[in-house]
């Protein structure tokens, strides 16, 4: 599926037509047909004319050849185009939790009380001195509060336990940061890609899936869909974080200067002249902690977004985890493990995994979380 | 458990209290701490005022510093990403470690372009997938700060001009070749390339000379005579029942050492069943490594070793052969007994360079009927095909002005020849010289062009150790320098009849096309890549022509008696020849032996040390500062340290060779040692390591000498080490799991017998996986491949010599040596034993529960782990470790510090140049990437390579299969070759490391196990096979039954147990 998304939506022309209606078109009900010109198109294309047609349609650009893809990949894939095209694109929902404002009234509350207890106690010395003086003891004028040393000494303690609650949590911040979002080379924008396109992100970070690294696509990966598509019309509006109004095709552009592909000149296009582009790194970890990408998206099945937020929906991205241990750790204590509850289940790496298999037969428990594996151990992330 | 003695250091044995006194404290350097002059706190140097304002502004400064922006960090893609490339994916490419000769199959460890770790190729038989030390540390010299960077044109006045281009320098080579005239010489280390031959032969009016810096030149002639074949054959000591070896070190430096060790192992291997093993005898002067394995050791001179090999073959039958060795004669005739009852599986092998002590050998070999058993002629082997008289040969040639251009590839006879000055003054008078060497060693500091070569794992190639047997070469990583292959530069050089210019074709062209043909095809020729090994059938053969032994017999008989001192020169495993001397790794790795890093030393018996007024005491071992003298043989003087050793032959010296390097060879070698190739002598064809007729004399001065020998004191517990004899074993085969069961009671008894009560530990749930290993003291040899292993997958710290001596050292893995003697009489070695020591990783870590900040604690994995970030440097943990594995950074010594000036310790100085030498860019490119750069300040040890168990069960997830057996190999375990490490998880009861533990629990024993820390390491006890039965091994167990071993056990408990009558000692 990945590899059609790359260049097919089911509602919109991308690199390749869209595919609603496909079975309408050409001889395409026949699934037969269909998967012959999936698994081998230059074969297919030969004497096909419709389908040369399409090439020349489509930038000139030949569809690449899928040959495991097996006639039940076709039937589940028609099946999907033709709900896709039924569906209207969700629309994501955002949920707005009402802005909790008690701690606010308390707070208001504190202050206030607190105001009337020192005019409380300014009323009392006062009235204390009136009476003395009406007795006509005589004192000594009483220590002004702001020399009081007993006041003094509750400021200072105040002021110490603040400022070092306050010191603590920012020094354990100190290199954090949530809601990081530079300006990149280019202006690429997630939302046009993953989002509107459906593009699907490992098309692009394929190191996610492999390496503990989820890599940057090179220039090259960007050329294979930027090829064909060399300006951007149909899409909404794009605009920085400033409201600034962005041209899309001349985004596409500054990278053709990177690759040094010249559009009205195609055919003499040099990929191995291209200049990397130094993109602006947003998630950062200190460097003595290990985390691997292929461990979370292929054996945890953890979806993309559960860290990197709703990135279909960012046209410049910014880090929406806060990326510290408690944010990892917590995750570690929640979430369960892919465990093969049974044989037709889960990764079968857990039958190793005896008395985790013994205790949800008796009962005992009744999932493993990522904990239960030692998730939670230092050496998992720190070595 | 037995009356023999375990020691380490003469101390020890000597004077036992005083040396427990001195051990107890870790370090016995006084602490740098400022003297209070009674002068009152408020006057010291650092008041407490000072210290508090220091504290102020410490804090204001790290907060302004870290309030700072935080840096904008880049991430650059490939702009064409190379297919089937994964950032963050290591790839593994099979290559071959080529150096001099020395050939081992390996798979270079790529991680994002750049080589970081070498392991060895599995798919090679004959070295069992095995390295060396010298395999692991070689992916170190690719990132050499002192490598040749460009080639160089050395001007007469000795200015070094680089040379822009090759083109450049073919142009001024060929024009000087052309007005030079006189013939063309070839001067190279031993070629195992047959590409490279070829190139050679096909040279127009090339003479090819190749010279060993250690020369086999005696049995390639020897060989020639007896077989008709100026070659090697191949060694079998797996297929030999009785090994005899006349001071040959084969399992360290011998021949081919990897091949040797995988296949004597096999020998040494025990079914405890049927436990049977090979017997190895060694005769020698000087206690070596392989030495140290023997199972009966025998010591003569070194110039007498013709005289035992004559002895030998008298004594095996072989006519014409009688020698006098006077009290040698009872062990020769039980040796020679032995060979003979052996049925062919029988082995000599003669580390003498002299071709008529070879003729003698293989007479033997022919009597006991070892060709076509355990010697094979059908696979001649290439490692050294240098005969020194070709080499005396050049140099009289040279000399008399024949030799027109001279080219030196990996050849160094300025430095390794014994006659170096005869050899320098010689090169003066040939006018083109040219080196291809990688380094500017002795010798290619005085040619005049110098084209530097790749480095293997820069290059393309092949070498073919064996006949037959083909490993390949595949560039790891594109060429760091300009520097070229010294093939091409033969190719473009050459001038084939009749044209004006060179053959234009590289050596990379050259190489695909001649295997391309070879193989039949591009296909083959990229699986021959792929898998890095080719072996076609063996096809070769010789035959045994005795007609030689005669004449030889009575020239060896003839040979002079030594008297007075005999210098043996000899090479270090870490060292070698010394053509790796600039590597950091090796320089620090420990001799298996004398445990020293740093230096070489001359090496005396107990008795030499009594004449020249050594005193053994405490003060001798425990203090770095080590005698020195000065050893004059014939006009050459050399001063060096001395360390004495027993089991020496009383009137031997031994000093390790490749040492004393120059300074353009890099900070780490230079100054280290002293070069000692001058003292060996040339008897006419080829030149023996040995020399005789020294004088030694007493210095009076001292030298420090940095030993890794003592540091880790067990306290005097002797529940370490596990041997016996093999005849002793056979007899009462359950006395080791017995003294284990005794020392466990031991423990129980003080906690009234309830196991939970007996420990204040958690109980560790271990639902998966539990990892595990057994390591066979049997097996180790003590190469120490396994501690550069180490080194390089866990980016351990190399520290100098000067925190060495302050025991500063960082090895993750160590291997301990214990001697074993007599109580009464030292010298009278037995045996030695080698023990790899690293975590143990127990399930109740005394470790654990003294960290202040939990920085050290349990897996559910069963590993003791250690979180740097977290560790504050308490150092509690380390002094609470029974095994003392735990490793502190008491130093910058990674460059990880945020500050430079981390590296000077002010009261102590700065850390020695390797430090910066290691730190440099170019060289942290060797750091892997997976394990965390530790920094200054925090404790580090052995975590089972968790990067690789992590890795693996990734693997095997996303695979969607359970781990298997063999999925993880640690990096210690995969570099052993003779597989004395097994790993694994011990909840499979399918795999090697269970089998292991269960197959020979007679055997298996945890270390130190009364202190019921229950360690996830388990060794097994090693077995010397004499017929010898320790006199108190069986003790209380004669007649079998545990009753009986009751009584016995409960007295000596006490005696060897300090901790069983004091557990709350053992225990707190």
């Amino acid at each position: 599926m990945s590899k059609c998304a790359a260049c097919h939506n089911p509602l919109k022309d991308g690199t390749g037509p869209a595919l609603k209606d496909l079975e309408q078109r050409h001889k395409w009900a026949d699934h037969n047909e269909l998967l012959k010109w999936i698994n081998n198109p230059a074969v297919y294309m030969k004497d096909d004319p419709y389908t040369q047609g399409l090439k020349a349609k489509y930038n000139n650009l030949m569809m690449t050849g899928f040959a495991d893809v097996t006639l039940k990949d076709v039937d589940d894939m028609v099946a999907y185009i033709n709900d896709a095209a039924k569906e209207k694109p969700k629309t994501a929902v955002t949920e707005e939790k009402p802005a909790t404002s008690s701690s606010l009234i308390f707070g208001i509350i504190s202050l206030i009380l607190a105001i009337i207890a020192l005019i409380l106690m300014r009323v009392n010395s006062s009235l204390k001195k009136l009476s003395d003086e009406a007795e006509g003891i005589s004192r000594p004028d009483p220590v002004p509060f702001y020399k009081n040393k007993i006041y003094i000494a509750i400021l200072a303690l105040a002021l110490f336990i603040l400022a070092g609650y306050f010191l603590s949590k920012a020094a354990i911040g100190l290199g954090r940061q949530k809601d990081y979002q530079p300006e990149q080379p280019i202006y690429y924008s997630h939302k046009v890609h993953a989002g509107i396109n459906q593009v699907n992100c490992l098309y692009c970070h394929g190191g996610a899936w492999e390496s503990k690294s989820a890599t940057i696509p090179s220039v090259n990966v960007c050329m294979n869909c930027h090829k064909g598509i060399q300006t951007y019309e149909k899409g909404p509006k794009l605009y920085t974080e400033e409201g600034v109004e962005v041209n899309g095709t001349a985004e596409i552009m500054k990278l053709y200067e990177y690759a040094g592909f010249d559009p009205k000149n195609a055919a003499a296009w040099d990929p191995s002249k291209a200049k990397p582009i130094e993109w602006v790194k947003i998630h950062n970890l200190p460097d003595h902690v290990y985390f691997s990408h292929a461990q979370h998206t292929r054996a945890g099945k953890v979806q993309c977004q559960s860290c990197h937020g709703e990135i279909t929906a960012m046209d410049e991205v910014k880090q929406v985890a806060e990326l510290s241990m408690g944010w990892c750790v917590n995750c570690h204590r929640q979430t369960k493990v892919d465990f093969n509850y049974d044989s037709t289940k889960g990764n079968k790496f857990y039958s190793i995994y005896e008395k985790f298999h013994n205790d949800i037969k008796n009962h005992k428990m009744d999932s493993v979380t990522v904990k239960d594996i030692g998730g939670l151990e230092c050496q998992k992330c720190h070595y | 458990m037995n009356n023999n003695k375990y020691w380490q250091s003469f101390g020890e044995v000597n004077d036992p209290e005083n040396h427990k006194k001195l051990n107890q404290d870790e370090f016995h350097e006084e602490l740098p701490f400022e003297a209070f002059d009674g002068k009152g706190l408020i006057d010291a140097k650092s008041p407490r005022r000072d210290f508090l304002k220091y504290l102020g502004f410490s804090t204001a400064a790290a907060t302004i510093a870290a309030s700072c922006k935080v840096p904008v960090r880049k991430a650059i893609p490939y702009a064409n990403k190379p297919e089937n490339l994964v950032p963050g994916v290591a790839k593994y490419y099979a290559t071959t470690y080529v150096q001099d000769g020395d050939v081992v199959p390996v798979l270079a460890k790529v991680r994002d372009g750049r080589p970081i770790k070498i392991e060895g190729n599995e798919l090679s038989a004959y070295t069992n997938g095995g390295t060396s030390a010298r395999a692991q540390a070689s992916v170190l010299d690719l990132y050499d700060l002192y490598r040749t960077k460009f080639p160089i044109h050395h001007t007469k006045d000795g200015v070094n001009n680089e040379i822009p281009s090759f083109d450049d320098a073919d142009k001024l080579v060929a024009d000087a070749m052309k007005a030079a005239g006189g013939s063309v010489v070839l001067l190279t280390s031993t070629i195992v390339s047959p590409s490279t031959k070829e190139i050679i032969a096909k040279f127009p009016g090339l003479k090819h000379v190749q010279y060993d810096a250690v020369s086999y030149g005696g049995m390639l002639l020897a060989n020639k005579e007896s077989f008709g074949n100026s070659g090697i054959p191949s060694y079998n000591f797996g297929a030999a029942k009785v090994i005899v070896s006349l001071g040959a070190d084969f399992l360290g430096t011998w021949l081919s050492p990897v091949e040797f060790a995988a296949g004597y192992a096999k020998g040494r291997k025990i079914d405890e069943k049927n436990p049977v093993m090979s017997k190895h005898y060694q005769f020698e002067g000087h206690l070596s490594m392989t030495g140290s394995n023997a199972d009966e050791r025998f010591t003569h001179r070194p110039s007498e070793v013709g005289n035992v090999a004559l002895a030998l073959a008298a004594a095996v039958g072989v006519t014409g052969a009688s020698a006098n060795v006077g009290d040698l004669q009872k062990a020769i005739d039980k040796v020679a007994a032995d060979l003979k009852g052996a049925g062919g599986a029988a082995l000599v092998v003669c580390g003498s360079n002299n071709k008529n002590i070879q003729l003698v050998v293989n007479a033997i070999n022919n009597a006991i009927g070892a060709y076509g058993t355990t010697i094979d002629w059908s696979r001649p082997v290439n490692y050294r095909q240098g005969v020194d008289g070709d080499m005396a040969q050049l140099i009289a040639d040279m000399e008399a002005g024949t030799v027109g251009t001279l080219m030196i590839y990996g050849a160094n006879p300025a430095y390794t020849w014994y006659d170096a000055d005869k050899f320098k003054a010689a090169l003066k008078k040939v006018k083109v010289t040219v080196s291809f060497n990688e380094k500017m060693d002795e010798t290619t500091e005085l040619c005049e062009y110098i084209i530097p070569s790749h480095h293997y794992l820069e290059s393309w190639g092949d070498a073919e150790p064996k006949a037959g047997i083909t490993s390949f070469i595949q560039p790891t990583i594109y060429p760091l320098f300009k520097t070229r292959p010294f093939q091409t530069s033969l190719l473009k050089w050459s001038l084939p009849a009749g044209q004006a210019s060179g053959n234009d074709t590289d050596y990379e062209t050259y190489f695909k096309a001649y295997w391309t043909g070879k193989l039949g095809g591009e296909v083959a020729f990229n699986t021959a890549l792929q898998n890095g090994i080719v072996e076609v059938p063996a096809a070769g053969g010789a035959s045994y022509n005795s007609s030689g032994v005669a004449t030889a017999a009575s020239a060896v008989a003839g040979y002079k008696k030594g008297t007075g001192t005999e210098v043996m020169l000899y090479q270090k495993v870490s060292i070698g020849t010394g053509s790796q001397a600039g590597n950091p790794w090796l320089q620090e790795l420990p001799d298996p032996v004398s445990k020293a890093t740093w230096d070489n030393y001359a090496v005396i018996s107990i008795k030499k040390a009594e004449e020249l007024g050594i005193k053994l005491d405490t003060d001798y071992e425990y203090y770095p500062q080590k005698p020195t003298i000065e050893v004059t043989v014939g006009n050459k003087k050399i001063t060096i340290p001395a360390l004495v050793f027993p089991g020496m032959q009383a009137d031997t010296i031994a000093i390790a060779v490749g040492y004393g390097r120059n300074e353009a060879i890099g900070v780490t070698a230079a100054g280290v040692g002293v070069n000692v190739y001058g003292l060996a002598a040339f008897n006419g064809f080829s030149v023996d390591n040995y020399a005789v007729g020294a004088s030694v004399t007493n210095l009076k001065k001292s030298y420090k000498i940095a030993q890794t020998q003592k540091h880790n004191s067990y306290e005097n517990r002797k529940e370490v080490v596990r041997e016996t004899t093999l005849a002793s074993f056979k007899k009462y085969p359950d006395v080791i799991p017995a003294f284990s069961e005794e020392l466990k009671d031991a423990f129980y008894k003080n906690s009234n017998n309830d196991y939970r009560q007996a420990t204040l530990y958690p109980q560790h749930d271990q639902p998966g996986i539990k990892w595990g290993m057994s390591i066979d003291m049997n097996s180790c040899t003590g190469c120490s491949a396994c501690i550069v292993a180490c080194h390089a997958e866990n980016n351990v710290p190399v520290v100098g010599k000067s925190e060495v001596l302050r025991y500063h050292d960082m090895h993750w893995l160590r291997i301990d040596r214990y001697f074993i003697s007599d109580e009464k009489n030292p010298d009278a070695l037995k045996g030695v034993v080698f023990q790899p020591m690293m975590c143990q990783h127990c399930d109740n870590a005394p470790c654990e529960n003294v960290c202040p900040v939990a920085a050290t604690n349990h897996s559910s994995e069963g590993i003791n782990q250690m979180t740097y970030n977290r560790c504050i440097g308490t150092r509690y943990c380390a002094n609470n470790c029974p095994y003392k594995v735990r490793r502190f950074n008491w130093a910058d010594y990674t460059g990880a510090d945020s500050f430079k000036d981390n590296r000077d310790q002010k009261l102590v100085g700065k850390l020695d140049s390797v430090i910066e030498q290691m730190n440099d860019d170019l060289t942290r490119m060797v750091l892997n990437p997976d394990v965390t750069v530790r920094s200054r300040g925090v404790i580090e040890k052995c975590s089972f390579c968790f990067q690789r168990l992590q890795a693996s069960k990734l693997e095997a997830k996303k695979e969607n299969r359970p781990l298997k057996d063999g999925d993880v190999k640690t990096a210690c375990q995969a570099a052993c070759a003779t597989g004395a490490i097994v790993f694994g998880n011990v909840h499979d009861k399918e795999s090697h490391i269970y089998k292991t533990r269960e197959e020979n629990s007679k055997r298996s024993f945890a270390v130190l196990e009364q202190l019921h820390v229950l360690p996830n390491v388990t060794y097994m006890a090693k077995i010397r096979n004499t017929d010898e039965e320790d006199a108190h091994w069986g003790g209380g167990h004669e007649g079998g039954g545990e009753h009986k071993a009751e009584g016995g056990h409960e007295a000596k408990a006490d005696s060897v147990l300090p901790s069983a009558t004091k557990p709350e000692e053992a225990h707190h």
